[in-house]
């Protein structure tokens, strides 16, 4: 969660500046308690995390090496996307990490089919697939379409949806209007559970379950947190089209701050060690990102500009 | 024996699943019902677990075959019909094109299109999709012709690294039929003479190029010898053997059964214009469907496609340039 934060305030400090970041940036600020907690308890080489803009934390708790960010912000050529496909966009299918396209809802049904692909080759063994969604997300054909696939087929996908109350602009009450988005789980015949989003403990313990109900074969899971999520969509955006009085009011609390605090009073860590982190993670970040700097970006005379696997097959008319 | 167009394909799908533990296939009504066209009749009698039904999801359907081919699977989806892909159209154009070139993972899945027009069959069950298709990067794009393309063309799909879109045409499923299946045939991305000729070239694919012959027939009895040459493959189109054969008769016709505004015949007359200029003897020309959805009752279907009659009044006066 620290790492993350430190990283993503980086990035923006970066964004502001002007100059290094290519293309937009979007934090996942308000939300890292919801995403670390699944991405915590998810094994990479085991496990398939399809995490959206909003997942740094959950992410690295994964074991997505932070220079796969870094990289990818910053166009290095060596990043996992070569410079192809930019920040958010990253990912490393092969190792779990399904690497997101805009179009939101569509991750859920490649990750379902991850899912179909190892129990036809009887390797599914007690994996699970997780795909992040937020509140926006939710009312997307595709969501409907791969939620309900993977509950016919009874995978063991779990559905992390983020509701941090606005998709871009969009408050909830244009986006659904179901009294809570759980009561979709029911609908499609899945387990749903809803969660403070902010309180990091609660997190942990909900998708534990979860994550445990799906290795044993209930199939789909659909955890809801509500968030807020702490800016805009994304750098550009000064969310001013959220009321003050929601960003003051106890939702608008900051999941980092809850989640040290609740480490203090039960002295799980001291002042000390929690300044500690932070200063490991700043050295974290700062290493990363003065690697990437030193790296080469995409040459366009080097690309090859070619689409297809087989090479063979590439059109070379004009 | 005999074998139709469409019992090939069930019959390549069949030998895909026997040469291949990673095939599967995932498509509407395809396991014991056997497909709305019975294209995978038997199937899932004879390879348990691996045929599939789905849920009427077209995107769903799509996304999970490409994370199926991220895993070491070759999933075969059946669309009903062509005009639904539009419902998984962006899980083609934009996760499984693009998935090689921003991962370097290959997305190796074959996606049937049972396309093109029947009578009778209207706006939504007739639609041909290649040039819409085409126009991605990422994809391969393949129109068979006759009963020995369905069948290889659609095993060397599955064998293809990339994702193929498999446009098959229904007005050729129970029609066209052949005697056996020879043990090889053209790889993809090659073109076929399906007729030499030499007073002009008809580039045609998919059933285009039955109506083509038989535009070819009615004019030999005139004295002209038509050449008529199958794409094979829309996509990528084998330039060099149209440019061949403009060589040699100086004149072009593309037909195609998909609407008019650009698409595949438009790119074949436009890459022949920028190559082969000098070749020409007459502004190269193209037939495709009329620029309105397409009409259910058979008069009017019959009057929207090109047919052998309209193929020989457009070469007639190409012939007379």
């Amino acid at each position: 969660m620290t790492a993350a934060r430190v990283l993503e305030e980086k990035l923006a400090s970066l964004y502001r500046a002007g100059g290094r970041i290519v293309g937009g940036v979007y934090l996942g600020k308000g939300q890292e308690a919801f995403s670390v907690a699944l991405g915590l308890q998810l094994s990479k080489g085991r496990d398939i995390f399809a995490g959206l803009i909003r997942d740094q934390a959950g992410k690295l708790a994964f074991g997505e090496p932070m220079l796969d960010a870094t990289r990818t912000y910053l166009g290095s050529a060596l990043g996992p996307m070569r410079g192809r496909d930019g920040n958010i966009h990253r990912g490393r299918p092969k190792e779990g990490l399904p690497a997101m396209i805009s179009h939101l809802g569509s991750m859920v049904s490649v990750v379902a089919g991850m899912l179909m692909s190892r129990r036809l080759q009887g390797r599914l063994g007690d994996a699970v697939g997780a795909s992040a969604i937020g509140d926006g997300g939710t009312s997307t054909g595709a969501f409907h379409e791969g939620l309900n696939l993977a509950a016919v087929e009874k995978l063991p996908l779990i559905i992390a949806v983020a509701n941090n109350q606005y998709a871009y602009s969009t408050p909830n009450n244009r986006q659904f209007a179901c009294a809570n988005l759980v009561d979709r789980a029911k609908g499609y015949g899945v387990e749903g559970y809803e969660v403070d989003g902010k309180d990091l403990l609660a997190c942990l313990q909900v998708f534990q379950h979860a994550i445990s109900r799906a290795r044993a074969g209930h199939g789909p899971q659909m955890v809801v947190g509500s968030l807020l999520r702490l800016g805009g969509h994304g750098e550009h955006d000064d969310a001013s089209y959220i009321p003050d009085t929601i960003k003051h009011s106890e939702h608008g609390r900051d999941c980092l701050q809850l989640a040290e605090e609740c480490a203090l009073e039960r002295g799980w860590a001291t002042v000390t060690e929690l300044a500690a982190l932070r200063e490991s993670s700043q050295k974290e970040v700062d290493r990363a990102l003065a690697q990437t700097s030193r790296e080469p970006s995409p040459d366009p005379y080097k690309e090859s500009w070619r689409a297809l696997a087989t090479s063979a097959l590439v059109d070379e008319e004009k | 024996m005999s074998l139709t167009y469409l019992e090939a394909i069930r019959e390549a799908q069949y030998e895909a699943l026997r040469r291949d533990p990673r095939v599967f296939i995932y498509g509407q009504d395809i396991g014991e019902f056997g497909g709305a066209f019975k294209a995978t009749k038997r199937l899932s009698a004879e390879f348990p677990g691996r045929v599939l039904d789905s849920p009427i999801s077209e995107d769903a359907m799509v996304g999970m075959a490409i994370g199926a081919a991220v895993e070491g699977s070759r999933p075969i989806v059946e669309m009903q019909f062509a005009d639904f892909s539009s419902v998984g159209f962006n899980q083609i154009v934009n996760q499984a094109a693009t998935l090689y070139w921003r991962t370097n993972v290959p997305c190796p899945i074959v996606i049937r299109l049972p396309s093109g027009g029947t009578p009778g069959s209207g706006p939504f069950h007739s639609q041909s999709m290649e040039s819409i298709y085409a126009h991605y990067p990422g994809l391969v794009i393949l129109t068979p012709a006759t009963v020995e393309d369905a069948y290889h063309l659609l095993l060397d799909a599955v064998e293809l690294e990339d994702p193929v879109i498999f446009c098959e045409h229904k007005f050729l499923y129970y029609h066209l039929k052949a005697d056996a299946l020879p043990t090889s045939t053209l790889p993809i991305g090659k073109a076929r003479i399906a007729r030499p000729g030499r007073h002009a070239t008809v580039v045609a694919y998919s059933a285009m190029v039955h109506e083509s012959i038989r535009a070819a027939e009615e004019l030999q009895q005139d004295g002209y010898q038509i050449e008529v040459v199958d794409m094979r493959s829309v996509k990528p189109i084998d330039t060099g053997t149209i440019l061949a054969s403009v060589a040699r008769t100086g004149r072009l016709l593309c037909v195609g059964e998909s609407f008019p505004w650009g698409g595949v015949t438009a790119e074949v007359i436009s890459r022949v214009v920028a190559d082969g200029f000098h070749l020409l003897d007459a502004p190269p020309q193209r037939l495709n469907s009329k620029d309105t959805p397409i009409p259910y009752h058979p008069n009017l279907w019959r009057a929207h496609r090109p047919t052998a009659a309209s193929i020989v009044a457009e070469l007639r006066k190409l012939l007379k340039f």
